[in-house]
């Protein structure tokens, strides 16, 4: 095992990963191998002349190919492998790349209301188009629904074009990018403190993941490590977020079958997690608490003891809840059997977090790529067979107790020692994947004299989005918003 | 002097049912909010939304025709006449003759009728929709409705409300099986017409599982006040007319004095108050279903009502 999952090409380290520089001939004979289904991809992007492919197998090894393209042109992934056909379009018009051969050429990010076009390659002035050709679907008594991007309810912006046959879904696409907000032209430049803020700000559900994800890859470009403590710190606000938002989303999906009263229950659990973060970290979301060379706040004793309750809390109210959950035949009536995911689209895509797991995909970072402290403790990744609402659901009630079980052993086992260690200011390139509550979240950053030359981080959803359209097809109308919640991709991670 | 105080008792009630619609709801989504662990909004609230979007201006889409702005006051015109029909506080009001179980069935689906229309009219696909899901369900829930208007009339040999109380309020009723499927089939077939869960959801921001909504989507200011006020009323005409039928004690007879009325007037708001919590208690204990199950819900109102039909001719002393 050379860590280059057998490429040839000049290699060097990324942390825990190896970049490899090929050619064009070793990139096509990696995209077959992808669209053979015997690597999966993790993350394509690119920068000025030089684009980018992280690949994994899927159980523990994982290698970023490098192809430099001066005259702006590189052979097409997603021609071949449909997961990469979006992270195509937006590179491409972020960089003014051209993707050679590929099949849908129609801008992603840019909406013709940009000022300039390739904003991060040439930027020149922008054409401004206004016309988006929705993938066709042809037939009798077929129609269309647009919904979006300004919906009814509080929200993130995207707009859904759906087919319909009476209130049967014959084809939905999704039309994302109305929260872009160009991070990654922000990123060039910044300083390291800058940048651990931008990157937080990627989706803000997922902050501490985010964060997380960029601290770990700058560490690894500077060849620092963290104090043993903030990596033990780390994992707790990871573990409070991904049980904030499971138990948010437990009740959200139910409120979307208009069963309140699980939402009620859920959102006190919720807020009580929040409030917890709050008094312990000194923010809700347990924003900018963690950075780059460790966390910016420590945890004393007090805090401990609050962290202590609140996992007792939610540990005594929530059998509760689930059992109100799977007692009631009518909610049941509607997750079950709806919005089924199949298990082979699954692991073409990649899909992390719930969505891969609820149909059998049990891939984990903090499993498959263990980062400290996960390597010392005892978690299980929950799987379902079914890929449908009931299962996504489960897999979160699930994964809330693995959350309560990870938080108690961190707190038994914190070490004591410094928070953080003052990053230099020096050079290097590094990549990490980190676990979000939706899913890995990929980040990598080149620094140079203590700033952020170039930075991507590569939102879970990516993998996610495509495969809600697939699972939507053949179920009705009414049933879209229940399969919606039941993935809750993220808007604005996609949207950059 | 007679023809004006019955005239007058006439208005008490038609002004009487607009009165208490908003509250009626404001206590629906009081109890609910409480069952959920909320506070909730004020009871008054809904007077206020109507109070605030009276002032608006409307928005009107470009392509709307003359019935969608007639539409709101037609249906509210309809709803109102349907609601003030029904006996609320007291039997043999002066529109008595009329308060009739058909009449107030066609009030009320004429109502539909131009809202299903006006849904359609600006053309949004979510309009088209709410009415297209509307009409599925009224075509299920009419036919049940009149089975169970049969089953009443064939109790109580009319089918003036007036004449039912007074039947049910008699001592020859006992236990009678078809009054207790008739009165089943009409809570389902309520809570089909009030929009509330499990067929739609009156609280949902979730514009693709909209029902009632979804028709109403393009409508402001002061025509979207009166579609909500026709709502209330609606719901009130259901309650009023469950209580009328099935629990009609402490209705005022015919030519009581004020006391009676007082009384009736007590009992009623007591009728309301019950109502709206049961109705909050089962709205919260419920997942809305799938479109396509609500067939099965009303088809079960209908057979149930077609049931108890029957029984009245299959059962001994049945029909005298």
């Amino acid at each position: 095992m050379t860590g280059t999952l057998g490429i040839d090409g000049r290699s060097r380290s990324l942390g825990a990963w190896r970049a490899v520089s090929v050619d064009a001939a070793v990139w096509r004979t990696a995209v077959q191998t992808l669209a053979a289904g015997e690597l999966q991809l993790i993350g394509l992007w690119a920068e000025p002349g030089v684009v980018r492919m992280a690949l994994g197998d899927g159980v523990g090894e994982a290698a970023v190919l490098e192809l430099a393209c001066p005259d702006g042109c590189f052979p097409s992934v997603g021609a071949a492998h449909a997961p990469a056909i979006r992270l195509e379009r937006a590179l491409c018009e972020l960089y003014g790349l051209t993707a050679e051969g590929a099949a849908d050429v129609r801008p992603w990010l840019d909406h013709g209301r940009w000022a300039v076009s390739h904003p991060l390659g040439a930027a020149e002035p922008s054409e401004r188009r206004t016309t988006y050709p929705f993938l066709p679907a042809e037939g009798e008594s077929l129609h269309q629904i647009a919904v979006g991007p300004v919906h009814a309810g509080i929200i993130e912006p995207g707009h859904f074009r759906f087919t319909v046959n009476g209130e049967t879904v014959v084809r939905l696409e999704a039309r994302l990018g109305y929260v872009h907000r160009g991070l990654e032209g922000l990123m060039a430049g910044a300083d390291l403190d800058r940048a651990a803020r931008l990157a937080g700000r990627a989706s803000g559900d997922s902050t501490v993941a985010y964060a997380l994800a960029f601290a770990r890859a700058a560490e690894a470009a500077l060849g620092l490590e963290a104090p043993l403590r903030a990596a033990w710190l780390r994992a707790l606000m990871a573990e409070l977020e991904r049980l904030a938002n499971h138990l948010g989303d437990i009740g959200a999906i139910c409120n979307d079958a208009a069963f309140a009263l699980m939402l009620a229950h859920c959102a006190v659990l919720r807020e009580n997690v929040l409030r917890t973060a709050h008094a312990v970290f000194g923010h809700r979301l347990m924003m900018d608490q963690v950075v780059p060379g460790g966390v910016a706040s420590d945890l004393d004793g007090p805090g401990e003891q609050l962290v202590r309750e609140l996992t007792a809390t939610v540990r005594e109210r929530l059998p509760a809840l689930t059992e109100l959950y799977d007692d009631t035949a009518s909610l049941q009536d509607r997750t079950v059997g709806t919005g089924v995911v199949a298990p082979e689209l699954a692991r073409r895509f990649a899909a992390g977090g719930y969505v891969g797991r609820a149909c059998g995909r049990a891939f984990d970072a903090r499993r498959a790529f263990p980062y400290a402290p996960y390597d010392r403790l005892n978690f299980r990744v929950p799987t379902r067979a079914e890929g449908d609402v009931n299962a996504r659901v489960w897999v979160r009630i699930d994964e809330v107790g693995e959350s309560l079980s990870l938080i108690e052993q961190i707190l038994h086992g914190l070490p004591d020692g410094p928070v953080r260690a003052e990053p230099p200011a020096g050079a290097g390139e590094g990549a990490a994947l980190v676990e979000g509550f939706r899913g890995d979240v990929l980040a990598w950053v080149r620094l140079r004299e203590g700033r952020v030359e170039r930075c991507h981080l590569r939102d879970p959803s990516w993998f996610q989005w495509p495969l809600l359209e697939a699972c939507i097809e053949g179920n009705i109308v009414a049933d879209f918003p229940l399969c919606n919640k039941s993935f809750n991709c993220s808007y604005a991670g996609c949207d950059l | 002097m007679g023809l004006i105080r019955d005239l007058a008792i006439q208005g008490v009630q038609m002004l009487l049912v607009l009165a208490l619609a908003p509250l009626l709801t404001g206590w629906v989504r009081k109890v609910k909010a409480r069952l959920t662990r909320r506070r909730g909004p004020p009871l008054l609230q809904p007077y206020r939304d109507l109070w605030r979007l009276m002032r608006k201006e409307v928005v009107l889409a470009e392509n709307a025709s003359w019935l969608f702005r007639a539409a709101p006051y037609l249906i509210f015109a309809a709803t109102w006449v349907a609601a003030a029909l029904a006996p609320t506080f007291a039997t043999g009001l002066m529109f008595s003759w009329s308060a009739d179980l058909i009449a107030i069935t066609a009030l009320l689906g004429s109502a539909r009728f131009f809202l299903a229309l006006a849904g359609m009219d600006v053309g949004t696909s979510f309009g088209g929709i709410g009415s297209s899901r509307e009409v599925m369900i009224a075509s299920l829930a009419e036919p049940a409705m009149i089975m169970i208007v049969f089953s009443l009339a064939l109790l109580a040999h009319s089918t003036q409300l007036s004449t039912i109380a007074a039947y049910t309020l008699s001592s020859n009723v006992g236990l009678r099986v078809t009054l207790a499927m008739a009165l089943v089939a009409i809570l389902m077939v309520a809570v089909a017409e009030n929009g509330r869960i499990p067929i739609d959801n009156p609280s949902t921001h979730l514009e693709l599982t909209m029902v009632h909504e979804a028709m109403i989507l393009e409508y402001s200011g002061r025509h979207l006040a009166v579609l909500e006020l026709a709502n209330f009323l609606k719901l009130l005409l259901y309650v009023s007319l469950i209580a009328c039928v099935f629990v009609p004690w402490g209705l005022a007879p015919v030519g009581s004095g004020a006391l009676a009325a007082l009384i009736g007037l007590g009992a009623y708001v007591g009728k309301l108050a019950v109502g709206g919590v049961l109705l909050g208690v089962f709205e919260t204990s419920l997942a809305k279903m799938r479109v396509f199950r609500v067939p099965d819900y009303l088809g079960a109102a209908l057979m149930l009502g077609l049931l108890g039909a029957l029984l009245l001719f299959v059962s001994r002393g049945g029909l005298r």
